[in-house]
């Protein structure tokens, strides 16, 4: 096991470089980070050079990757254009934590800003995923027990729907009926958008029923997917021959059916987390943009329309390294839930690469 | 033919000499069979009719023209989906933005299509050294989230192409910009069904026939491996469409996608939220249409998945 993990870590930094490469190139190609500092200034040639040269721009972009990967502190930089490195550099580099500074809020370092906003992006998809791990568990379990029952059907056409439907419709829609409607018939309504109301303040009541409609619109999906998946895994375990000796020995429905069936049925979900990362994370810049969440989808969408390319590089990295080790947390914790799964010895024997 | 008809006589013997089903038909006879799926196809065939014959009764002006004046007026017998936030009558919008969304939906797909299936067959047909490269960059772009990754590309490139015309009609270029990025953000999945089942083929019998025989390489890959593996990426391709239909939505929703005049279902959303208690109509006629489209091309790839599946059961009764 200790042999998997280090070598899944070890395969996670070429993956995580290659991804990075990318995403630079991508970004660098794109937008003048010399006019978006600049504001409604209009930047005087001999200082838009000088700017340049002190940002690394006028070197090429293999250089800029490794002073934005490795920083330049270690090596001097030619910040007056005489052709002589006189100016240490400053840049610390990713790995050793600099995103670099933020184009659009002047000096100020991409990832204090990040980290301000990722634990808003947090306390929604935290609860998100608790949420739809309940929902679709309870919901996959009960049409499992009652299989081609009346309310089978039903969930299983209402999955469909809601598996097809985009995130901004299921935010729309409940904005339309919770907020909008309620308030008109004079009912509770629900608040559609921000963190809170100004006017009460930023109490946790406030901030719990803001929370309400984007969680609800975030979990709308994936709990349509999960619950059919663990339907019919559920439907699987209680065919076993295991599930049968449970009943023969006299055990009661419910002890056969949670501490039996469920344990059993319940691994596999351990994978879903994995998947509902990057997708949560996407789905996080359409929700927030929605009901104007002021999380790190929010500020991804601010800042690209600025071409503010430290910070959009930055949360791009952010949530590919979450992405990767949610990845590898998923794949440990199956192999330590499920006995039958040895990671060490599957190498043998298997036909992966070695063909 | 005459004789074995006497022979059999009894009318229950009629299905043995039938000829034998072909392959299609027997796709067919289980796609039937899933009655969601049917219901999809005709849902889906009404779409397309309704985004092109509609263009018989409204012309692409109508769909553009703005009229400050009555901007955001409700639906009415003039205005039957009401109009948008610069006057634009929505009803004429959703028919000539159904042709676009559509048309991204289908492209986009094959574009993937040409991806993946490359990709996942060179990988899985040669192996070594090039399947390493070739999925360590597969994972790479697994492991970046499609969405933020879209919008990136989308914002980086959608100026760039100039407008382009097409049978008389001009299109923002933005449309070719959110064709090639969907389509070059989504090949990831197929391109590893397409290598897994290359990986077991090319160690069947008919492949080293093939070899022995002194056939190409390409021919063996495209000729006689890919045939065998269709049906997932008929299936994945489907469900492509609805993907790409979705994303284009997501994009052009958040205001980096399709660029304006060019109308899709997805940027007519862009910015309707704000207007969600004074102006419903504006978001709820095309989003209603993509999720009537995404729907509907969902049970058809359920329903192809079922049909196509060499191990279903074949039940004719």
């Amino acid at each position: 096991m200790t042999r998997y993990v280090i070598r899944r870590l070890l395969q996670a930094i070429p993956l995580l470089l290659i991804i990075s490469v990318m995403i630079f190139v991508l970004l660098q190609s794109s937008g003048d980070p010399l006019a978006t500092m600049g504001g409604r200034r209009a930047t005087r040639p001999e200082d838009r050079e000088r700017l340049a040269r002190m940002m690394g721009l006028d070197q090429p972009i293999y250089m800029q990757y490794l002073y934005w990967l490795i920083g330049n502190d270690w090596m001097d930089v030619d910040v007056d254009g005489d052709g002589v490195p006189d100016t240490p550099g400053t840049r610390r580099g990713v790995l050793r934590g600099d995103f670099g500074k933020s184009l659009v809020t002047r000096g100020k370092p991409a990832l204090d800003i990040i980290l301000e906003r990722l634990p808003n992006t947090l306390l929604l998809m935290i609860p998100a995923e608790i949420v739809i791990l309940t929902v679709s568990m309870a919901i996959g379990i009960y049409s499992a027990l009652r299989q081609y029952s009346f309310m089978d059907q039903l969930v299983t056409t209402g999955s469909f729907i809601g598996y097809s439907m985009p995130i901004f419709m299921i935010a729309l829609g409940s904005m339309y009926i919770f907020g909008v409607n309620f308030k008109k018939w004079g009912l509770p309504y629900l608040p559609t958008v921000g963190m809170f109301d100004p006017k009460v303040g930023k109490t946790t009541a406030q901030v719990a029923l803001h929370m309400i409609l984007p969680i609800f619109s975030m979990s709308v999906i994936s709990i349509s997917g999960y619950s059919r998946y663990i339907r019919s895994q559920m439907l699987e375990v209680i065919s076993q021959d295991y599930i049968r000796t449970a009943y023969a020995k006299g055990l009661s429905e419910r002890m056969v059916l949670l501490g039996h069936a469920l344990k059993n049925a319940a691994i596999p979900i351990v994978t879903l987390i994995g998947i509902d990362v990057p997708f949560l994370l996407g789905g996080a810049v359409v929700t927030e943009a929605i009901f104007g969440w002021p999380g790190m989808g929010r500020l991804f969408l601010d800042h690209l329309e600025r071409y503010d390319t430290p910070v959009v590089m930055g949360i791009l990295m952010m949530i590919s390294v979450a992405v990767v080790l949610s990845q590898l947390l998923t794949d440990i914790a199956y192999g330590w839930l499920d006995p039958r799964i040895r990671y060490d010895k599957s190498r043998k024997g298997g036909h992966g690469n070695n063909c | 033919m005459e004789t074995t008809a006497n022979l059999a006589g009894t009318p229950s013997l009629e299905g043995i000499e039938a000829p034998p089903l072909t392959f299609l038909q027997l796709v067919w006879l289980r796609f039937k069979r899933h009655k969601m799926a049917v219901f999809g196809i005709v849902v889906l065939i009404l779409l397309i009719l309704y985004s092109t014959l509609g263009a018989l009764f409204f012309t692409e002006a109508d769909a553009n023209i703005t009229d400050t004046s009555i901007r955001l007026s409700a639906p009415s017998a003039e205005h039957p989906f009401g109009t948008d936030v610069i006057g634009r009558d929505i009803l004429a919008r959703t028919i000539f933005g159904g042709q676009i969304s559509l048309m991204i939906g289908f492209v986009a797909v094959m574009v993937e299509v040409i991806i993946g299936v490359l990709i996942g067959a060179i990988a899985g047909y040669f192996g070594g050294a090039i399947d390493n490269i070739l999925m360590r960059f597969t994972e790479a772009m697994f492991n970046v989230p499609q969405l933020p990754l879209l919008l990136v590309l989308g914002k980086v490139l959608s100026d760039k192409v100039p407008p382009i015309t097409i049978i008389g009609r001009e299109f923002s270029g933005s449309v070719i910009v959110i064709i090639a990025v969907i389509g070059l953000t989504s090949w990831m999945g197929l391109a590893r069904i397409v290598r897994a089942n290359f990986l077991s083929l090319k160690e069947q019998e008919f492949v080293t026939a093939a070899h022995c025989i002194g056939t190409g390489n390409a021919s063996i890959i495209f000729a006689h491996i890919l045939p065998n593996t269709m049906a997932p990426i008929i299936v994945n391709a489907t469900l492509g469409v609805a993907y790409a239909i979705i994303n284009e939505a997501y994009v052009s929703f958040l205001g980096v996608g399709v660029l304006p005049p060019t109308a899709t279902w997805g940027n007519m959303l862009n910015g309707a939220y704000r207007y969600i208690d004074t102006a419903p109509w504006l978001w709820i006629f095309p989003g209603l249409f993509i999720v009537l489209t995404v729907l509907s091309i969902n049970f058809i790839g359920d329903g192809l998945r079922d049909a196509l599946d060499p191990h279903a059961l074949i039940d004719l009764s």
